[in-house]
């Protein structure tokens, strides 16, 4: 049976389809796993430290709905596969590459969530604030941010789950993750194709959950549903 | 094809200026325009894909939030499974799928649809759930069913968000299937990776852009069939 081959595969080591060399393992797949984390996990960072103040900023002053709106539309008609070849082929591959392209994949809905999650604060509350004499950055600060968090991280958690899977086909542009198993079926054979199917899928539900659960730990106590009811 | 022929050498002296961008992987607008009909087959497939998958995930997506319309406890939990398939990298369920549906379109369709249901899901119910409920009322009184309330009042007032729902999958979709060439589907995607390399600059642009041409063309197909359906807004616009 293939699927028990497959985790056969995850955990120990066997001669390559293409002969030589020693492939599968713990610790090669952990490596990969190691790979995929940091190179999904830096993109995030990086598109988090610019799409979201960007977002909380034009929803504060209530600009560029248009662009922050649209721009998510925009995101998700550009196939992931062409953003990754496109920087392959015309910017040069390698690690460094490959993170520019994941930040483009993953500030659209981030910062769309952010804009929106601002624009959706009850108005009553922020003219409450400026009327207790709070500047504007505490109005972000402590009125905007805290209230727009929980869509603020819906939006996170749609890029961190996108970047993960598209992270699956870095291996074309020279980062090796846990996507080589599965584009490089001639050296791993078909069980390892399996095992790196299996280990992508179980990655990107760990990041859903996780990032699920981060959602309602970052909603603010008095906003959760159980506690006004 | 006739990158072939021109590789062979004796031919016009526009051919040989084109034959040198090709040769030194620059981008060719040229070649893409001369070339167009290696794109049509791969487009074709696409389109297919794209079609059928949201078609079926349409279907099943709104049967199952008509069930839950009925039955609310059933909610949690299709959010909750719909969920799952959602977050699955498609390229990895390809591959789980791939030892019982075998390679081609049938693996990438059920990919694809598995995709699209937690979207349309969600859209249909909470459209279904924003009708207000003054509108039900009228509708009771005017003596529907339930049936009769559901298809007359309550799904023509949530098309809408039924159509955003639908939109968002399709557009979604025709990106995904970029990615249907791994699963030996075809697609656009055999225009951007030839073997296992992503080098050919020119094939990139060509193929990445009729794909998201695809995808507007779509979305705009989506918003014609929204109109159409609700007559009675073009009415009332002023």
């Amino acid at each position: 049976m293939i699927f028990i081959d497959a985790i056969d595969f995850i955990f120990n080591t066997r001669e390559a389809q293409t002969g030589g060399v020693e492939v599968g393992g713990l610790e090669q797949a952990l490596a990969f796993t190691w790979a995929h984390v940091q190179l999904s996990a830096v993109a995030m960072l990086v598109a988090c430290l610019f799409a979201v103040p960007l977002g909380l900023w034009l929803g504060h002053l209530g600009r560029g709905e248009l662009v922050a709106v649209s721009m998510s539309n925009i995101g998700r008609a550009v196939p992931s596969l062409a953003l990754i070849a496109f920087f392959a082929a015309y910017i040069g591959v390698g690690f460094t590459n490959v993170t520019i392209a994941l930040v483009l994949l993953a500030i659209p809905p981030i910062l769309t969530n952010a804009y929106v999650g601002v624009r959706q604060v009850d108005r009553e509350a922020i003219d409450a604030a400026r009327g207790m004499g709070l500047t504007a950055f505490q109005i972000v600060r402590r009125i905007e941010l805290p209230l727009a968090l929980p869509t603020i991280f819906g939006g996170i958690r749609i890029s961190a789950v996108n970047v993960v899977a598209t992270a699956t086909i870095a291996p074309l542009a020279g980062v090796l993750t846990l996507g080589d198993y599965i584009l490089s079926a001639n050296v791993y054979g078909d069980a390892g194709r399996l095992a790196g199917a299996l280990m992508v899928a179980a990655l990107a539900v760990a990041v859903e959950l996780g990032f699920a659960w981060l959602q309602r730990a970052m909603t603010p106590r008095g906003l959760r549903p159980e506690a006004s009811g | 094809m006739s990158l072939g022929l021109l590789a062979q050498g004796g031919v016009q002296i526009r051919d040989r200026s084109e034959t040198s961008c090709i040769a030194e992987n620059g981008f060719c607008p040229a070649w893409i325009i001369e070339n167009f009909d290696r794109y049509l087959e791969p487009l074709a497939q696409h389109v297919f894909l794209t079609v059928v998958s949201v078609v079926a995930g349409f279907a099943i997506a709104f049967g199952l939030a008509l069930l839950a319309h009925q039955r609310r406890w059933l909610i949690g939990p299709i959010t909750s499974a719909t969920g799952i398939l959602y977050t699955l990298p498609s390229l990895a369920l390809f591959f789980l799928l791939l030892p019982i549906t075998g390679r081609g379109s049938l693996t990438a369709v059920i990919a694809l649809t598995a995709y699209t249901l937690q979207i349309i899901f969600r859209n249909v119910v909470r459209g279904l759930e924003n009708v207000p409920p003054d509108a039900i009322d009228a509708g009771r009184g005017m003596g529907f069913t339930d049936r009769g309330l559901l298809w007359r009042v309550e799904l023509p007032l949530a098309l809408p968000e039924i159509v955003a729902g639908v939109r968002i999958a399709a557009t979604t979709t025709v990106g995904l299937a970029t990615l249907a060439v791994f699963a030996g589907a075809g697609g656009l995607g055999s225009e951007i990776v030839t073997g296992s390399n992503i080098t050919f600059r020119t094939g990139i642009v060509a193929a990445g852009g009729i794909a998201v041409l695809l995808a507007f063309s779509l979305d705009v197909a989506l918003l014609l069939v929204q109109r159409l359906l609700s007559p009675w807004r073009r009415a009332v616009v002023t």
